[in-house]
């Protein structure tokens, strides 16, 4: 018990906005920025802005999380951090589990925040900003797993950055594909579909996470 | 607590296309130390790394009882943070309860406020054994241990080597530089070359 809130606690002060690692800010910027951004890119055009602005709230939340993917894991598995838990017997798969705990917690309950500023700059409707505060609640979860597994993967390739992001986007289709559609049926439909996928994927995580993480010892 | 025990059987490694050794058995028992010596790139940190049981052996294999601890050339402490605190996640991680000991054993009690990356690698070391003290393990392995150390912590190691397998414990150090201590015994890996 006091390992697992040691571990929490450190992953917590590592990955939380405002944290000493110091650029734990950039993926809530980076979020609001694409949302400030767009309304330039398409022009005034109020009715388009209002159809298409939830489905861009979606493509920079997945962006916004791509962002930090390669301070994940790999630093701790250079440092050795991975090797001293093995020693004393913490399994992997729970350090994994922890880390994709506070990574959700780092990005996702402030991407949700964020996105009432950001409904505002895109101009959707209450009832739009209700669907995707519901997707993004069930959708996140999903979209912190996947960064969790692809940086496991990713961990003993040098320059690992360019290419998590670039093997995070196709997995994240599905999350999208419901999580934004659901915008368009207006349903709860699309909504339990991301759940459920978020689901699956925060199950399998910490699994692959720490095979992948244990395949790369033996490289 | 029953003594603890490391032995391993017909031990070989291969990294890549070479087998560095084969045929490598040992047994401690404790209160046992030995120093693994061989120049570089004879495998003597793969060594340590298989019997920590991070490397799988080519074939072979390792057994022991009691708990294990590894000192090699990575710290595990965070980078950014002071000293102090970086050493204090594994002080709850191994609910150490008097980190002071170690501390003051190994001089960095006016480091703790300097953050990790700014430490010389003399200092890093130091850090590193304090951990290693901190979370009391029967068998120490120990790869380099004496790198970057000064003569003042060397003696210190060499002291503190001694005292921990005068209490019973086993160490298995992997170094190229030669240490003084009682009833050690050596094994030259250059000998179980393939």
């Amino acid at each position: 018990m006091s390992t697992l809130g040691a571990l929490l606690k450190r992953d917590l002060a590592a990955f939380l906005p405002g944290s000493t690692r110091g650029n734990s800010l950039l993926p809530l910027l980076f979020f609001l920025a694409v949302a400030m951004l767009y309304p330039f890119a398409i022009g005034p055009d109020a009715e388009l802005l209002a159809a298409t602005g939830g489905g861009v709230i979606w493509v920079a939340a997945l962006l916004a999380a791509i962002l930090p993917l390669d301070r994940l894991l790999a630093p701790d598995v250079e440092n050795g951090f991975f090797d001293q838990w093995a020693l004393r017997g913490i399994a992997e798969e729970m350090v994994v589990a922890v880390r994709l705990l506070a990574h959700w917690l780092s990005f996702g309950p402030f991407i949700i925040l964020a996105a009432f500023p950001a409904s505002a700059l895109v101009g959707i409707d209450n009832e739009t900003l209700h669907t995707v505060l519901l997707g993004l609640l069930a959708g996140t979860p999903g979209l912190a797993a996947i960064g969790i597994i692809i940086a496991s993967v990713t961990v003993g390739l040098k320059g690992n950055a360019a290419l998590s992001g670039l093997l995070t986007i196709p997995l994240a289709v599905p999350l999208l594909i419901f999580g934004a559609g659901s915008l368009s049926s207006g349903g709860e439909g699309g909504i339990a579909l991301t759940g459920a996928i978020s689901l699956v994927l925060v199950a399998i995580a910490p699994f692959a996470g720490g095979a992948a993480i244990r395949a790369a010892r033996e490289g | 607590m029953e003594p603890c025990r490391l032995s391993a059987k017909d031990l070989a490694c291969r990294r890549g296309e070479r087998l560095l050794f084969t045929g490598l058995s040992l047994e401690l028992g404790a209160g046992q130390a030995l120093h693994v010596t061989g120049p570089n790139g004879t495998g003597k940190s793969s060594l340590i790394r298989i019997v920590a049981g991070l490397l799988r052996p080519f074939a072979g294999h390792v057994e022991h009882s009691g708990s294990m601890g590894l000192l090699d050339e990575r710290l595990a402490l965070d980078e950014h943070l002071p000293l102090g605190k970086a050493l204090r996640f594994w002080e709850q991680v191994d609910s150490c309860s008097d980190p002071a000991m170690s501390l003051a054993t190994m001089q960095i009690e006016d480091l703790l406020e300097v953050p990790v990356r700014y430490l010389s690698t003399g200092q890093r070391k130091r850090a590193a054994i304090a951990r290693l003290l901190n979370g009391g393990r029967n068998i120490w392995l120990l790869d380099e241990p004496f790198n970057g150390l000064d003569t003042q912590a060397c003696e210190a190691l060499e002291a503190l080597l001694a005292l921990h397998c005068g209490g019973g414990g086993i160490a298995l150090v992997a170094s190229h530089q030669s240490f003084t201590m009682d009833g050690v015994k050596t094994l030259h890996l250059p000998e179980f070359e393939a």
